[in-house]
């Protein structure tokens, strides 16, 4: 029993900081000189390293919100479960936790289908970093987690 | 606290010499406008002397990129003459008051081409002396929307969402509890429909002395 929990425990960290990781790093997309992300355009000119915000589009700035409010529903929901763990009757379940879990992997998982889809198509940009990769990584894993509490019950 | 800024700001205007009084001109700082829309540059002085009636308004046009200033509008002796030969003509209507210090001008249908800064000057006879205003007019295609609006925005709607739901679920089991109390207190003595989960103890049936108001 304790085995379990502590798994579950850990999977929930892990999750924690793939999200910080994924939402705070900027490398969603790189490719040579050029790199894109969530919250700056880098460009890496003869002159030097130039950055400017990246939040003159619409899309990535819903992006932006989705990722931060995952991490969010990601952290109220280890606080849930800390809370539920030592307040719940015994035999309940989970809920709060799992609801919460659940939510953050949508919002994942909406944050990731939307970049995909609207990331611009210029040639220099070849392929997604590793960031966008821990994005799509966390998703499935925030849900497998999310339903593990579902089932999870609380013993004596 | 008002009465006494507006006692000391009159203390203030006999004690300052009749020199050092300017005319001190408010346009805004900067406009930003679709292409093919309307904008109203606003522009108005505040001096100590009444308003005269040679009161004057002067607009200048500086395009983005030139040295170059044209003039473009100017209102003297109670008439307004607007631009009928340089980039705005037809475009430029007066729509101030300049019995109420206001010289503003209204710019129809804007080009990329108005791109540029705009000068008002402002004369108030005898008080003459002051310092132009400019307001910077930038056209779009398309108004861009500031840095972090819409994150914001989505991340205050769903966490207010949040918020409210929690708020409605302890709010529905309150009122439960409370509608199940009430019940029983208007029914003094029949027994209530509901179970009593909620309840600290069993209900004493048809007893009114026990029930609390």
């Amino acid at each position: 029993m304790l085995f379990i929990l502590l798994g579950v425990l850990i999977l929930h960290l892990i999750i924690l900081i793939l999200l910080f990781v994924s939402t705070a790093v900027s490398a969603w997309s790189v490719g040579g000189q050029k790199s894109t992300d969530l919250w700056y355009n880098c460009m890496t000119n003869n002159g030097g390293y130039h950055c400017k915000p990246a939040s003159s589009e619409d899309w990535i700035q819903a992006v932006q919100a989705l990722m931060i409010l995952s991490l969010l529903f990601c952290f109220f929901s280890l606080i849930a479960f800390l809370y539920q763990l030592f307040r719940l009757v015994k035999g309940g379940r989970f809920f709060f936790t799992a609801i919460f879990q659940i939510l953050a992997s949508v919002f994942v998982m909406c944050g990731a289908i939307i970049y995909t889809v609207m990331s611009p198509d210029d040639a220099s940009i070849t392929q997604f970093g590793y960031a966008y990769v821990l994005a799509w990584v966390a998703f499935p894993l925030c849900l497998i987690s999310g339903l593990i509490y579902i089932v999870l019950r609380k013993k004596e | 606290m008002l009465t006494f800024l507006a006692l000391a700001s009159v203390v203030l205007l006999g004690i300052v010499p009749e020199q050092s009084q300017a005319i001190v001109i408010y346009t805004g700082w900067e406009r930003h406008a679709l292409v093919g829309s309307d904008i109203r540059l606003s522009c108005s002085f505040f001096s100590w002397r009444w308003t005269s009636e040679d009161v004057t308004f002067s607009w200048t046009y500086r395009p983005d990129g030139s040295r170059d200033s044209i003039s473009i509008f100017h209102y003297t002796g109670g008439v307004p003459y607007v631009d009928n030969k340089g980039p705005f003509r037809d475009r430029l209507e007066f729509v101030g008051n300049p019995g109420r210090r206001d010289g503003s001008i209204l710019l129809k249908n804007l080009e990329f081409t108005d791109n540029g800064t705009f000068t008002c000057d402002a004369k108030n006879p005898p008080d003459i002396v002051g310092r132009p205003s400019s307001v910077r007019l930038l056209v779009f295609e398309k108004v861009p929307i500031q840095a972090g609006v819409i994150t914001g925005a989505i991340i205050g709607v769903v966490l207010g969402l949040l918020v409210l739901i929690v708020v409605i679920y302890y709010l529905m089991r309150f009122l439960v509890a409370r509608r199940v109390f009430s019940l029983s207190v208007s029914k003094h003595g029949k027994k209530k429909k509901e179970g009593s989960q909620q309840r600290q103890g069993p209900v004493p049936p048809a007893d009114p002395s026990k029930i609390k108001v």
